[in-house]
């Protein structure tokens, strides 16, 4: 697997994280937790709405939404995680693949292959206990996509 | 030189109550300069392997449980010079009181000084409460790097028979008292992982035969801290039967929850022999022909 088959904002991020030694790597993930968004107050003021990924050691919620395009070009999904600042790994894998995939289509997420993570380069300085957790939530977003294009299809 | 060990009420009931420090003792060491002048090092030891990063106590280095102590390769704890490399570069030397807290009620952080106490580190003890106490008492945190000085650590070998039981030790220890420190859930066999650790399982559930069930945050309080001497007597002596002078093994899934119940019996309680069983379930619920009991009775030792 090679960054050409992902899409191009998270090809960059790759990109960004494989030019890193190991300790700015982790200082990387440390910005993308700072960085992700807040939810939108209507899905703040319902958790119901959100799915827990349970394989992550610390408490990650996420749901997808579908954005309806101009006619001709394809919806957008619109990716929200919730995840407490005492978790900044899951914060910061959520923060990954917030501005990798947010407002991608649901063909070219569903494409993004399932080991992504992997290339990172994290493995080593996470654990691959912990690179499972981000491997799932990768995994949860594409079975929600999936589920979504059905269900509109 | 060691650092003055605390003195108050509720550590004085415990039989060893040099190994715990209280946030507020902390906090008037670090003020009085203990720190700087290299007598006292604070670590942080943290399950989230950047939670350190995000802010820690000043001063405070960080040692990962994982990348740090344990080896990459074989499945056991780094050697004596790796740990030697590791300790002088985090400004620690042999006779530096070390003070470790860290998240989740001090789980990691017990396991960190479990790891230190497998090379003899004499003085190195627990922040009462943890992390979660010093913030919650808003007390100083920063991002600032810590540049701790170089010191020179001793090249020690693990000394692990004392306080370490193997797979070995455990089948040969079976029909003394094991305390299984997981959830209800793992114990009886309902789930063979901790609720939300999944890919840590194994291909059998239950426990080993006669151990009694007392999940490790039951030894904490509300606030993180240790419960009092009355209240592990309760739980250990009382509910779980242990008698005075009883040779103990502990274990969990990964030995990190039980390191911690280790400190409670072998520091607070004063069990001169409690060992940690680190292979704990995920090497005994997948290892082959060894007795497992399901279920939430305590079961017997096979004949």
């Amino acid at each position: 697997m090679t960054t050409h088959d992902l899409p191009a904002p998270l090809a960059e991020i790759v990109d960004d994280f494989q030019a890193l030694t190991e300790p700015e790597r982790l200082q990387l993930l440390l910005e993308f937790s700072r960085e992700l968004p807040e939810l939108p107050d209507r899905l703040k003021d319902h958790p119901e709405l959100l799915e827990q990924v349970v394989e992550c050691q610390s408490p990650l919620f996420l749901t997808i939404e579908t954005e309806k395009n101009d006619a001709g070009s394809a919806n957008a999904v619109r990716l929200y995680f919730k995840a407490p600042p005492e978790a900044p790994t899951t914060r910061g894998f959520a923060g990954v693949l917030h501005e990798g995939l947010d407002g991608l289509s649901a063909a070219e997420i569903l494409a993004v292959p399932d080991d992504m993570p992997e290339l990172l380069g994290l493995t080593r300085a996470i654990t691959p206990l912990r690179m499972r957790g981000m491997t799932a939530m990768l995994g949860r977003i594409k079975r929600k996509v999936a589920a979504s294009v059905r269900l509109h299809s | 030189m060691s650092y003055p060990v605390e003195q108050n009420e509720k550590f004085a009931a415990y039989a060893r109550p040099e190994r715990l420090v209280s946030t507020e003792w902390l906090a008037a060491a670090l003020e009085s300069g203990a720190v700087a002048d290299g007598k006292l090092v604070v670590v942080e030891s943290d399950e989230d392997v950047l939670l350190y990063e995000t802010g820690h106590i000043p001063g405070a280095v960080k040692i990962d449980w994982h990348t740090d102590l344990n080896d990459e390769v074989t499945r056991d704890y780094v050697d004596g010079a790796a740990f030697a490399a590791l300790a002088g570069s985090k400004g620690i030397s042999r006779d530096s009181t070390v003070v470790i807290y860290g998240d989740k009620s001090n789980w990691w952080a017990a396991y960190a000084l479990w790891v230190f106490t497998l090379f003899g580190h004499e003085d190195v003890r627990l922040l009462d409460g943890g992390r979660d106490k010093w913030i919650a008492e808003g007390r100083a945190l920063t991002t600032d790097a810590s540049a701790p000085a170089q010191a020179d650590y001793p090249v020690v070998e693990r000394d692990d028979a004392p306080i370490r039981a193997f797979k070995e030790d455990v089948l040969a220890h079976l029909g003394n008292p094991l305390i299984d420190v997981r959830s209800p859930e793992e114990y009886t066999g309902q789930r063979t992982h901790m609720p939300a650790y999944p890919e840590e399982g194994a291909l059998r559930g239950g426990h080993i035969p006669t151990a009694a069930s007392i999940p490790w945050a039951r030894a904490a309080a509300a606030d993180g801290t240790y419960r009092s001497r009355d209240e592990l007597e309760a739980l250990y002596l009382g509910e779980a039967g242990l008698s005075v002078g009883d040779d103990v093994v502990a274990y969990c899934r990964i030995g990190e929850r039980s390191s911690h119940t280790w400190f409670a019996l072998k520091y607070l309680l004063g069990f001169d022999t409690v060992r940690n069983y680190d292979g704990s379930w995920t090497e005994w619920g997948n290892a082959v022909r060894v007795p497992i009991v399901k279920g939430a009775e305590r079961g017997s030792v096979p004949a």
